[in-house]
Parts: C-alpha cells; structure tokens; sequence
C-alpha cells in the first residue's frame, strides 16, 4: 500500500523538527485521536511555537509522493506548521461525523490568518469532501487574500468539488483581486462557456475603464472563442494579436489554438509570424502567467 | 526612527489612518479588545469580534506594511452583564494562545463594581496560566483611586508587576505605578485629559525606564498619529534620542515581549512564509526608512 498524506507530513515534519518538538508533535496526534478536543484546540494553537514556521522545502521525489498519495496534492509552498497542523486535523476521530464538523466550525469561526491558510490548503485531505463545500465557498469569498490563495492555488479541491457557478466566480475572482491563474488546478478541464461569456464581460469592463487586463484571461475563453458573445471574443483576440503587449499577442495565439473553429485557424494564418512552429514552442501559459 | 504604537483600535479606524502611520514609521501595532460603543448581547459577537482581531484586522494592517497584533480579554464596561460575562469568559481561552496575542487585556475597571473586579480576578488568574502580561485600563473617572486598587489586586493576585503594563496613567498616577515596578502607559488624548505637550515634561520628569506611549485611537475622538507625533516633538523639546526610543518604541517591545508573540524579527526579517501570508512576498517594510509625510500627490481617483 502506498503511503497515505498523513505519513507523507509525518515524515517530512519529522526530518524537519528536533526530536523532542515530534514527540510533542505525537503526544498531541495520539490525544486528539482518543477524542479529546481540548488539548486539540490548544496544540493546533501552539504548533508554531512548538515547531517553528519554517518552509518544509520538499525535493521533487516528495512531491510525487504526495501526488501519489493524493492526486493532485501540491504542498510545495507548505511550512513546517501547516503540515503540522493538518497533521492534527487529520488526526480527529469521524465516527461520529456531525461532531467532528462541530470540532472544524469551532477551529475555523476562531482561526487567526495562518492558521486559516493551513486549514484551506489542507481541505483536499479531508474525508468526505463533499461535506466541506460551504466552507470551501466561504475561503472564496474572503478578503484576505491569502487564505483565498489557500484555496484557490495548489489545492485540488476546488475543480473537484464546486459546481460550476462557485467555479466560476473563483476564477473571476482571482483575475479581480490580480492573483494568478496558472496556479488554479483543473484550469483547462473545467474550462466552460458561462465562464467565457463572464471573463469577456470584464474585460471590457476593464477596458472602459482603462485598465490592463491579465493575459491569462484568454485562457478561459480560447476554446469558446467561436460562440461567446456572436464573435465578439474572436474580434476581440484578432485585436490583440494585431494590437497587444507581446504577453497579450502570445495569450492570443495560446487561446486560438485552443479553440476548434475554422475561424480561430484562419486568424492564425493571417500571422504568419505568431504561426510558426519556433514560436509556437516558445512560450506557454505557465511562462505567460510568470512573466505578467 | 521605528515606532510602535500598543494601543490602538485599528478596527474603528480607516486605511487612510493606517497609510499614515506607516509613513510616520509605525511598524508594529497593538489592538486590546474593548468595548465597541454599543454593549454586546451574545457570546458570538464576542468570538467574532476576537476572531476579527486575530484575523481580517492583522490581514488588513499588513497591507500597509504594519505588523498588527492584539491583546484578549473582556473589557470592564462590559464585565458588568454577568452571566454574558461568564459565558465570554468561557471562551477567552480559544483565543489566548493564537499567535498574534500578546497579552490578557484591556481589563480592568470602569465604574469599580463588584462584578468588574470578580471579571478582573478571573482573568488575571487565566493570565497566570496562559503565561502572558497584561494590560490594565484605569477608569476615567476616580482614577488614582482605581489606578491603585487595580495594583493592589493584581500583587494579591501574585502577578509579578514586570508582567503588567498599567494604562491610561497621568501626572497624578504615575509615580505610584512605577514605585511599585508596574510598566506605566499614556494615552495621548487630543483636545481633551492628557496632550503631547504634557507627555514630554512626564518623560522629562520621570524618566524613559518603563514608561509607554499610546494613542488608544478607537472610534471616537482620537489622534492614530499621536505616538509618532510625541515622538517628534520630544525631539524638538530636547528630550535624548535614546528616551524617545525607549518611550515610543523599546519598552512595549520589552513589556509585551514577554509573551513570546511579539519579536522584532517579525517586522524587520519575517520568515517565508508570513511574507507570503501577510506581506505576499513585497518588502514594504523590511530594512526600508519610513516614508516622511507628504502632502497628497494627486486628487485625481484611480
Ligand atoms: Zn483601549
């Protein structure tokens, strides 16, 4: 059997921390499993004292294991209290499942800034996920945008849980608050055309009022090009292949590709420059999302 | 010149006050829990009013490069609605240990009840436990009085006085609190009680040993700017550099340093992964001298 995300973070906290901060570590692991939340609630508290914040800084080989252990689960970005403290969390007993959700309203309705962000980057490791798609949708709807990254960026959950509007306002979201897109997981998967229609309602928002709009919007509309808004969208690229920053020119040619209408081809043809196969390999969403 | 300024509401205040502070050389900030001008009826506006503390309202101060922290406790003008106050009492301990808290406070009296001091008791006791300092609000009204029974309680209490920071002090207090090796804070109170001016002849009179500037800026009438602003005019009255940092800075790093939650690395090398929760990476603050004040580059809105 492979390793579980549990044995993941224990081992990787346990290479991280002084022996005596893991058997601290431990002792609390063992007590929150018996059922006892109070001394749960306290060392979910005293993680950071106990064990420091420093970055896990996980090699490749980890992070495999962990995409192995939970498809999609990137903790690249994880300190060492975040593992610790999902590590906690994890740890809860769920037979009686309606007092394990009273446990998690108590911890997140008390939760300081940090602890917020563990607590949504660690929502794919949940059982159940189902049961935590309210909480998910008010991680997206903060202010903090930190804790909205916790959820949006690196994290699995979103693309597999929420239904498409949630989805959707999440992704506008983040082009609204400036974070990037490239981060989201399932980006492309769950592409869809009330998505396309909303993003090039922005943009022209943004436009009206003089603003710049991130490249990466273009990604969500490229393969509904064709029927978003009667052609507005396919004008709107044309436009800025022409027209565009080079980081704009390059969205323009991403999302035509995308796109399977005879009309995104022709518009690519018409830029002989932009069509060649050199280009064409130099630059992808990761680099356009990097460079903006 | 860093400034901190230990006593501020930053709830009841506008970004615009926090862009200030920021270029006067605020770093670091503390926000007691206290009253919000209108008494609460529920447990749960008190946890949420808590959880705002160590949540939306630190996000927000770190947006302006300002480490914000806070202190916990149920203030005395709502201490006198007692079985609410049992019931927020409860809860304080969900709180205590989160990082960000600094102390049990503001506590203390308002109107000298028997069930403030029964409040004022109780959480002197849960300070005890937890192992943090305590800030202490002096009543308005009756204060030497109130100023001294809260001394009194807290030695009975055993609290050694190293771990208690006395607020709200005058002319008149002063010396009696630091007599008894309490920290001694004051507010400066535009308009009204204690101005700037009188503040620079406290220091010049007593000293900069365990002496603490504040602004106690909340939602009424209140200068957000008065640490920075006494800060200044110490200077230019000629009181030592050296006292000016003491005053306005050293001391309440040294007072609420003592919970293990407020160290000036946090402001001036903050690790990873706070940069990256709080600050997102930019280094407003870090190693940077403050900006000095200016007046409005532009009306235009963008
Ligand atoms: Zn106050």
């Amino acid at each position: 059997m492979s390793a579980t995300p549990s044995d993941c973070l224990s081992k990787w906290v346990s290479q991280s921390v002084p022996a005596d901060a893991f058997a601290w570590l431990e002792e609390q692991r063992a007590a929150t499993a018996a059922g006892e939340t109070k001394p749960f609630y306290l060392a979910f508290g005293l993680t950071a004292r106990k064990l420091g914040k420093a970055d896990l800084s996980l090699s490749t080989a980890d992070l495999e294991e962990a995409d192995t252990a939970r498809s999609g689960w990137n903790p690249a970005n994880w300190s060492i209290d975040q593992a610790a403290r999902t590590l906690l969390v994890l740890a809860l007993p769920i037979e009686d499942f309606a007092h394990y959700l009273k446990t998690l309203d108590r911890l997140f309705a008390a939760a300081e800034v940090g602890e917020l962000v563990a607590l949504y980057q660690a929502l794919p490791l949940l059982p159940s996920p189902l049961a935590h798609q309210n909480r998910a949708a008010e991680g997206i709807r903060t202010n903090m945008k930190s804790v909205f990254c916790a959820v949006a960026h690196h994290n699995p959950y979103p693309s597999e849980q929420l239904d498409e509007n949630a989805w959707n306002q999440m992704i506008l979201k983040c082009l609204f608050v400036g974070v990037k897109l490239d981060p989201v997981i399932g980006l492309d998967q769950r592409a869809n055309a009330n998505l396309a229609s909303m993003l090039l309602d922005y943009a022209h928002e943004r436009w009206a009022a003089n603003r710049d709009i991130s490249p990466e919007l273009w990604r969500m509309i490229g393969p509904y090009a064709a029927e978003t808004q009667n052609g507005k969208a396919m004008e709107d690229l044309n436009k800025l292949l022409k027209e565009g920053r080079e980081l704009e020119q390059q969205a323009a040619i991403l999302a035509l590709r995308s796109c399977q209408a005879d009309e995104a081809q022709a518009i690519l043809q018409g830029h002989p420059k932009w069509a060649s196969a050199a280009e064409a390999k130099a630059f992808t969403w990761s680099s356009i999302a990097a460079a903006s | 010149m860093h400034i901190i300024d230990p006593h501020t509401h930053m709830s009841a205040r506008t970004t615009d006050d926090y862009e200030a502070m920021a270029a006067a050389g605020v770093v670091a900030v503390i926000e007691p829990a206290f009253w919000l001008g209108q008494p609460r009826t529920s447990v749960g506006t008190f946890q949420d009013y808590y959880a705002s503390l160590v949540g939306w309202e630190r996000f927000r101060a770190a947006q302006f490069g300002i480490r914000h922290y806070c202190t916990i406790g149920l203030n005395s003008k709502e201490a006198n609605n007692e079985p609410l106050a049992e019931e927020v009492l409860e809860i304080l301990p969900l709180f205590l240990a989160k990082e960000g808290v600094v102390a049990v406070g503001e506590i203390g009296f308002d109107d000298m009840t028997a069930t403030e001091e029964k409040m004022f008791r109780a959480q002197l006791e849960l300070a005890k436990e937890v192992e943090l300092p305590v800030m202490v609000h002096t009543p308005h009204r009756n204060k030497k009085q109130g100023t001294l029974r809260s001394m009194e309680i807290c030695e009975e209490h055993g609290l050694p006085p190293h771990m208690v920071v006395i607020d709200h002090n005058n002319e008149e207090t002063v010396q009696s609190v630091l007599d008894r090796g309490f920290w001694a804070a004051f507010t400066i109170y535009p308009k009204t009680k204690m101005g700037n001016e009188r503040m620079v002849e406290v220091v010049r009179n007593f000293g900069s040993e365990r002496i603490i500037v504040d602004s106690s800026a909340d939602w009424g009438v209140s200068d957000p700017l008065a640490v920075p602003k006494t800060a200044r005019l110490m200077l230019e009255r000629g009181i030592a550099q050296e006292d000016v940092e003491l005053t306005c800075y050293q001391n309440a790093l040294s007072a609420y340093g003592q919970s293990g939650q407020f160290n000036e690395s946090d402001w001036l090398n903050p690790a990873a992964i706070d940069q990256r929760n709080l600050f997102e990476g930019n280094s407003v603050l870090r190693g940077q001298t403050p900006r000095v004040d200016e007046p409005n580059e532009s009306e235009i809105i963008t």
